[in-house]
């Protein structure tokens, strides 16, 4: 292909760009992930320029103990319904696929909508595992809405829906003596010894929470690009990141306002708040922050899941040897856990960045 | 974590829509938008509108998608 | 593994590490480990398939197409001929018999346009909830008549990879069918028997060819470089993908590369005879679309790489387990 398409010629700018060396920039956001490496766009990045991937799974940073609840649902006999990215991943003894081949009835959805559907069509009760960022929560509070509406009483949800901004907070400020944290020998390799340059911040969960969201990054010296999905998209908002690096410019600039306003969705929040308030959360990886997670309000609280089954389960043991948790701080690349791809791999994952089509470990070995 | 795609409005009933792109089409939640009108692109994610495309941005985007699929 | 999983079915690698681990350990006949889309027997390619497919009925065939077409193709792909089709019936109780003599008359006239026979057949009925509706087997013979063999072991570095038209269709077709997810579309399969195209190129030089079925043309293309001294380059920009198909990929975060085909080819070409090979083909009504989508290199030996839009590369994975919707 001789011809110079408008994404060669900014492919070529990437390549070429005289970034600062050790620059480090980290993506938070698993479609980026994706999107990143299915395009090859790691290999396009300057020398002196590296991406590292962050907490911006939701399947990856949910702990152990949340499957080990859905299976536990499972073998109740309700009718669990979630996300595909769910249904592989392993909890401290089973996944809900191997639950789902023992005989429970485990549903993949679309949407919320179809598990709602699911409940009113079977009478039966149906729970929705309610994992996401802001960008899935207000529409996960539209459906527990419409099923209080409808009075579909046998819907319920089960919860881990995280929030975006205090996990970057605590990604640049850890949290001291936090003993939540997966305790991490000493860091190895570049992503460790380089602190992070700037982010590339997730387009669609800015698209709710706007630019406004980020303005703690500033003041901690930050530039913050929100970027889309297209391969143009993510390669015009690395350079606007490496740039402004370069200039010490510390700036949250919104590269996706086709999508994005600047003030986000404020619909969206409002839907949001009426439904869930902030609460502490476990993420992996980063132990507890504050106010980081989602719980159903009082006036919703009919629709926990959590309240309706009495579901008992162990704590989780922790997992010997996954390094899930340094991969999610982007403190080591995935080769370099020690069971990456050999015990670890996508067809028999040990943790949830293998398990995930959008974590870091499964997008490296997948498209490398 | 954030797979949406941007899709046309082209039927309204109440806080559902019918939405469509390609000739493939589904029923959607549009009570999280303010304003959502027929011929609005909005971008869907887990069944629901969550943003409008704005309108000089949307034919950009189009020219886009035409040369590929959204992830590029 | 103590239980066989949904994801066991779907093509990928966990239908492999099934036949490897379970199946490979008690049916070890040479023939059979040679692992392609037939046994090649002394004069004649052999194989067998079994359809499953829901919905019955879909835009573009049914159950009944699609049992015909999938086994006329595994051997039209060993550059076989086919000549004779078994075929049998394990039908629910209750089934309409309506229903049954629609896919009869679809049998017969895939039969009709492939050039097959059918020459002896068998039907069970079990119980109501025992067999979904319908299963169908068929198994095939086939003459081969490719001038130069058509055999792996002759694949080169420089060899043509070459599709025969849009990919995706079936899979798509099959899932809005269901109307799995919410989806309305109306997405025709692709189904359809390729000897005659296939036999377009019978004087050429093609040391492959395979039907991207389950799993698709990542499945396929990770086979046929698995293990193997050389590896498979295509170019994105090259691939036919049809809109609604990527638009439905898009929406439910499906890799097209991993979405069935059932009317498709992927064939490896010797360089020599590439240009005439789609020339061929393109003269055919199911190959009009042919067209050049990468080459067996000498590098990324037994891997598949793809050359991205964005002037980078990334590697091709064959899909897992079950394709699923996701939201991330």
């Amino acid at each position: 292909m001789a011809e110079k398409t408008s994404l060669s010629l900014l492919a070529e700018r990437l390549r070429n760009f005289p970034a600062r060396p050790r620059t480090k920039i980290m993506e938070v956001c698993g479609t980026h992930t994706v999107a990143i490496r299915r395009a090859g766009i790691q290999h396009l990045l300057p020398a002196g320029a590296k991406l590292v991937s962050g907490p911006g799974c939701p399947v990856c940073v949910t702990p152990d103990h949340f499957i080990d609840e859905a299976v536990a649902l499972a073998r109740l006999g309700v009718i669990v319904t979630s996300f595909g990215d769910m249904l592989r991943v392993p909890g401290s003894r089973s996944s809900l696929e191997q639950e789902r081949a023992a005989g429970s009835d485990i549903r993949a959805v679309y949407s919320p909508l179809d598990a709602l559907q699911i409940a009113a069509a079977t009478g039966r009760e149906t729970v929705f595992l309610a994992v996401g960022f802001e960008t899935t929560a207000p529409a996960i509070a539209a459906a527990g809405m419409m099923a209080l509406e409808k009075k579909i009483a046998n819907f319920s949800l089960l919860t881990a829906l995280r929030l975006v901004p205090p996990a970057l907070k605590a990604l640049i400020t850890p949290p001291q003596g936090d003993a939540a944290a997966e305790p991490t020998a000493v860091p190895q390799g570049d992503a460790a010894d380089t602190e992070i340059s700037g982010f590339l911040l997730p387009g669609h969960v800015s698209a709710v929470i706007g630019k406004q969201a980020y303005g703690f990054l500033e003041k901690h010296r930050l530039p913050g690009v929100i970027s889309g999905f297209t391969a143009e998209d993510i390669i015009t908002s690395l350079l606007h990141l490496l740039e402004m690096h370069n200039k010490g410019i510390y700036k949250i600039m919104n590269n996706y306002p086709r999508v994005v306003r600047d003030h986000g969705n404020e619909r969206s929040r409002t839907v949001l708040a009426e439904a869930f308030a902030p609460v502490d959360a476990e993420w992996r990886g980063l132990g507890s922050i504050p106010a980081s997670g989602l719980q159903l309000r009082p006036a919703f609280a009919v629709l926990d899941a959590r309240r309706r089954f009495a579901i008992e389960v162990e704590a989780a043991p922790p997992r010997a040897g996954c390094r899930c948790g340094d991969v999610l701080r982007g403190r080591i690349d995935p080769p370099a856990c020690p069971m990456f791809n050999k015990a670890c791999r996508p067809d028999r994952p040990l943790g949830p960045c293998m398990v995930s089509s959008e974590g870091s470990c499964c997008a490296w070995v997948t498209y490398g | 974590m954030c797979l949406a795609v941007p899709m046309k409005i082209v039927e309204i009933t109440g806080d559902m829509a019918v939405v469509e792109s390609a000739g493939l089409r589904r029923e959607v939640g549009i009570m999280l938008l303010a304003n959502a009108r027929i011929n609005d692109w909005v971008l869907i994610h887990a069944g629901f509108a969550i943003s409008k495309l704005s309108k000089k941005q949307a034919r950009e985007t189009l020219a886009i998608f035409a040369e590929g699929n959204f992830f590029g | 593994m103590d239980k066989v999983l949904l994801a066991h079915g779907g093509g990928g690698s966990k239908s492999a590490e099934l036949t490897r681990k379970v199946f490979q350990r008690f049916l070890r006949d040479p023939l059979l480990m040679e692992m392609d889309d037939a046994a090649r027997l002394p004069g004649q390619v052999f194989t067998t398939d079994s359809f499953v497919v829901k919905p019955l009925f879909f835009p573009g065939g049914d159950i009944g197409r699609l049992a015909v077409c999938g086994t006329v193709n595994d051997l039209a792909v060993m550059g076989a001929e086919p000549l004779y089709l078994s075929i049998a019936f394990i039908i629910e109780e209750g089934f309409p018999v309506a229903a049954l003599e629609k896919i009869l008359a679809s049998i017969s006239k895939a039969c009709r346009q492939s050039g097959a026979r059918i020459v002896c057949a068998d039907t069970k009925v079990v119980e109501r909830g025992k067999a979904d509706g319908l299963f169908i087997n068929t198994a095939g013979i086939g003459r081969p008549v490719f001038s130069k063999a058509v055999h792996p072991s002759r694949i080169r570095p420089g060899d043509a990879i070459m599709v025969n038209g849009p990919l995706g269709l079936h899979g798509i077709s099959v899932l809005t069918a269901r109307g799995e997810f919410g989806l309305r579309a109306s997405v025709r399969s692709d189904v359809a028997p390729l000897w005659g195209l296939i036999s377009k190129c019978r004087a050429l030089d093609v040391p492959f060819m395979r039907d991207p079925t389950r799993g698709g043309l990542a499945q396929t293309l990770n086979e046929l470089t698995h293990g193997k001294e050389f590896g498979a380059r295509i170019r994105e920009h090259d691939l036919p993908i049809p809109k609604k198909v990527a638009a439905v990929c898009d929406l439910l975060g499906f890799d097209p590369l991993h979405v069935a085909n059932e009317g498709k080819v992927v064939m490896v070409v010797a360089r020599s005879d590439a240009a005439r090979a789609l020339k061929a083909l393109r003269r055919h009504p199911l190959g009009k679309a042919a067209c050049l989508i990468g080459e067996i290199t000498k590098e990324n030996q037994g891997r598949v790489v793809m050359a991205t839009r964005a002037g980078s590369e990334r590697i091709v994975m064959p899909p897992v387990g079950e394709i699923l919707p996701r939201i991330c």
